[in-house]
């Protein structure tokens, strides 16, 4: 029978279901971060329970750890504590952890793929949402909850329900200057947060296969946004380059093995799905979120949506409260709104094309005088490395833009960068909930290019029309 | 685990769709390498006017009256009503220790996001889909009966509501362990044998996933 992406992945995974279909699925693949696995290495450890498979675990610190100096340590007494505990756990379990000193330290979703540690046909989990990510590798990658982190640690597997079948196919070419990001928020403000629950999604055509890994791993993150606990892409000769010659991928006679079975992870030309949604690439303008939800997205060009002009009654309250959060009037420009904040960086976007798109639009340019701080914080160690050595820093300082250590940052405000409130940011994050990014803290989500422009400018504009100005 | 038989329990309306996990326990939170203690700081954001930080004494904070979870009798409330796509965004299970160390013991919504909607389960706290239309319902007949009692029995995998009695669909496997409070983890080694019989199989056919063995 013809088969998904989906299928086949979930097919190779199963080690035995229950009679209802629940499934006890193992997994290749435990990433591991400071916030969602201290209660998890407690319960083992109380219950006298050891890592089943160390080997398949890989650690770091991200969500806390500073993006300036490290060499005086984590000034935060609760936030230190927390990032000890992961290093104490993978000592005393003797666990691989890149950890606050090492070079390659940085986001758990930027590190798994730069290590090759992520590979094609994996299934691949970790205490964080965003785990989505790793499904642009062909791989089946979903986010878990601590309970879930001590399951799998404590015996390989994960017990799971199938998902649906989602297929989301972006056909055509998309207009030069949008980026992946733009994608998937569009994707987004099409099917809804929640339009993706239930499913698996495989994101396909034309425009998704022209994407670079980097681009594909920004499309699969948000696949959560829109509801799906994991969203994939099939592998090409794209995916097979960008795992080759990485420390943890295969090599040798094993490498051809594996390349023989990676070009085999596709959906089958007969197979069915669930749902289809087809997007017309080219209609796809640069994005910008006016509220407090993905979804809540529009083109850069439009206004502001009027909440007396939607139909359903929830929707247009949730609309009104957004509106009052973002202190925004329903019809204005967004290209009028003006930004405090700039942040570049995130499992979204902060990866090394991320930072040129970045760069390429700050180069020459000023961070516009009534732009409180705009900064650029690497996915990685070795990004900050690569970006360096292309010169990507001296750009952004030039510029008038913070260039810091590689963390999760103001993504979510847990180390000491954040939004005060009321403060407006373009962010190249994924999440623009209330309060994400500090509390009372107003953010829009945008590509980086976008955020570059916007900080540039001082508020959200076209990057091409600005491009195109010099 | 607590197991969860039957449960009657007064009835909290949280009129908001899309309630993220952000908003039920916000970040600065869950720097605690603790499972307990998040009840005072679920939804902590729009329960208080002041900003919360872990070494705050809650008591010593200014109150939201508006928000329905300070309002008596809501206070006491360990059912919780809400709206499409609760518990989205992050995957973080303190919201489910917020929610449970407040003293929730069931939500009930029109849909869940998928992660918070597993977290649930291995925490005794048991989530509700219900028709958007019979949420609608439901949150009139709160509004009009304030601090009214629901009773919600997984056996009959029925919520008694008023004079009206609506059935909700759950998986058996799901059902029969939160029935009986039993340990993921303890079941799943029952199979360990099977779980070793595959890996063997997988270290032939797939050794690139066995790196350093
Ligand atoms: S960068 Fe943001 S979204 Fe990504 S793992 Fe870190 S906190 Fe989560």
């Amino acid at each position: 029978m013809a088969k998904t992406l989906y299928d086949k992945l979930w097919d190779e995974h199963v080690v035995r279901t229950e009679d209802d279909g629940t499934a006890l699925l193992y997994i290749d693949r435990h990433l591991v971060h400071e916030v969602t696995s201290p209660q998890a290495f407690e319960g083992l450890r109380m219950a006298g329970r050891n890592p089943w498979r160390g080997s398949s675990i890989l650690a770091v610190p991200d969500h806390n750890v500073p993006t300036t100096d490290r060499s005086a340590g984590i000034a935060d007494p609760v936030s230190r504590i927390q990032v000890e505990t992961l290093d104490k756990n993978c000592e005393e379990f003797g666990l691989t952890e890149f950890d606050m000193s090492d070079v390659r330290q940085g986001i758990v979703h930027v590190i798994g793929p730069e290590q090759g540690a992520t590979l094609p046909g994996m299934t691949v989990v970790c205490g964080d949402s965003h785990t989505s990510t790793h499904g642009a590798f062909g791989a089946l990658a979903f986010g878990i909850g601590t309970s879930e982190v001590e399951h799998v640690l404590a015996t390989q597997c994960l017990l799971q329900k199938k998902s649906k079948n989602m297929l989301v196919s972006v056909d055509g070419a998309v207009n030069p200057g949008i980026t992946a990001k733009d994608i998937v928020l569009a994707i987004i403000g099409e099917i809804g947060t929640a339009g993706g629950t239930g499913y698996a999604i495989e994101f396909g055509g034309d425009a998704i296969r022209a994407l670079s890994m980097e681009g594909r791993m920004t499309v699969c993150n948000m696949a959560i946004e829109a509801g799906a606990r994991a969203g994939m892409v099939a592998v090409d000769a794209t995916t097979i380059e960008y795992v080759k010659n990485r420390p943890y991928a295969p090599q040798g006679e094993i490498l051809d093995r594996a390349i023989e079975h990676w070009q085999t992870l596709h959906s089958d030309a007969e197979a069915s799905f669930d749902k289809v949604v087809h997007l017309d690439a080219a209609s796809i303008k640069p994005q910008v979120t006016w509220g407090t939800s993905p979804e809540m997205v529009i083109a850069v060009d439009a206004d502001v949506p009027d909440p007396a002009q939607e139909s359903d009654a929830v929707k247009a309250d949730g609309m009104r409260k957004a509106l009052a959060y973002m202190g925004l009037e329903a019809g204005t420009p967004i290209n009028q709104v003006a930004v405090d904040k700039v942040f570049i960086g995130s499992c979204t976007n902060s990866r090394i094309e991320d930072l040129r798109a970045a760069a390429e639009v700050a180069k020459g340019r000023k961070v516009n005088n009534s732009v409180k701080l705009a900064m650029v914080v690497p996915g990685s160690g070795l990004v900050k490395q690569q970006a360096e050595q292309e010169g990507l820093d001296k750009v952004f300082i030039d510029a008038g833009f913070e260039w810091r250590e590689p963390g999760c940052s103001m993504c979510l405000a847990m180390n000491a960068d954040r939004l005060e409130a009321g403060e407006r940011c373009a962010s190249t994050s994924n999440r623009n909930f209330e309060g994400r990014q500090g509390q009372g803290g107003r953010t829009h989500l945008v590509s980086p290019a976008m955020a570059a422009a916007a900080a540039v400018s001082g508020h959200f504009v076209d990057v091409n029309e600005l491009m195109s100005d010099q | 685990m607590q197991a969860f038989t039957t449960h009657t329990g007064i009835v909290a309306p949280l009129d908001r769709p899309n309630v993220d996990t952000d908003a039920i326990i916000p970040k600065q939170y869950l720097k605690s390498i603790k499972r307990s203690g998040f009840g005072p700081n679920a939804f902590d954001d729009w329960r208080y006017l002041d900003e919360g930080a872990p070494d705050i004494d809650n008591a010593t904070r200014r109150i939201n009256p508006d928000f329905v979870l300070n309002q008596p009798p809501y206070d006491k409330s360990t059912i919780l009503l809400a709206r499409e796509n609760f518990g989205c965004g992050s995957s973080r299970e303190h919201a489910v220790w917020a929610l449970t160390d407040f003293g929730f013991r069931a939500v009930i919504a029109p849909s869940f996001a998928d992660i918070f909607f597993n977290n649930s389960f291995k925490n005794g706290l048991l989530p509700i889909a219900l028709d958007a239309s019979v949420v609608d319902k439901l949150f009139a007949l709160v509004e009009h009966n304030s601090g009214i009692e629901f009773t919600v029995d997984l056996q009959a995998q029925t919520v008694t509501a008023g004079d009206e009695s609506y059935a909700f669909a759950i998986d058996d496997f799901k059902k029969h362990c939160l029935l009986n409070g039993l340990d993921d983890i303890g079941l799943t080694l029952q199979h360990a044998e099977a779980i070793k019989a595959y890996e063997q199989n997988r270290q032939q056919t797939a050794p690139w996933l066995f790196p350093g063995k």
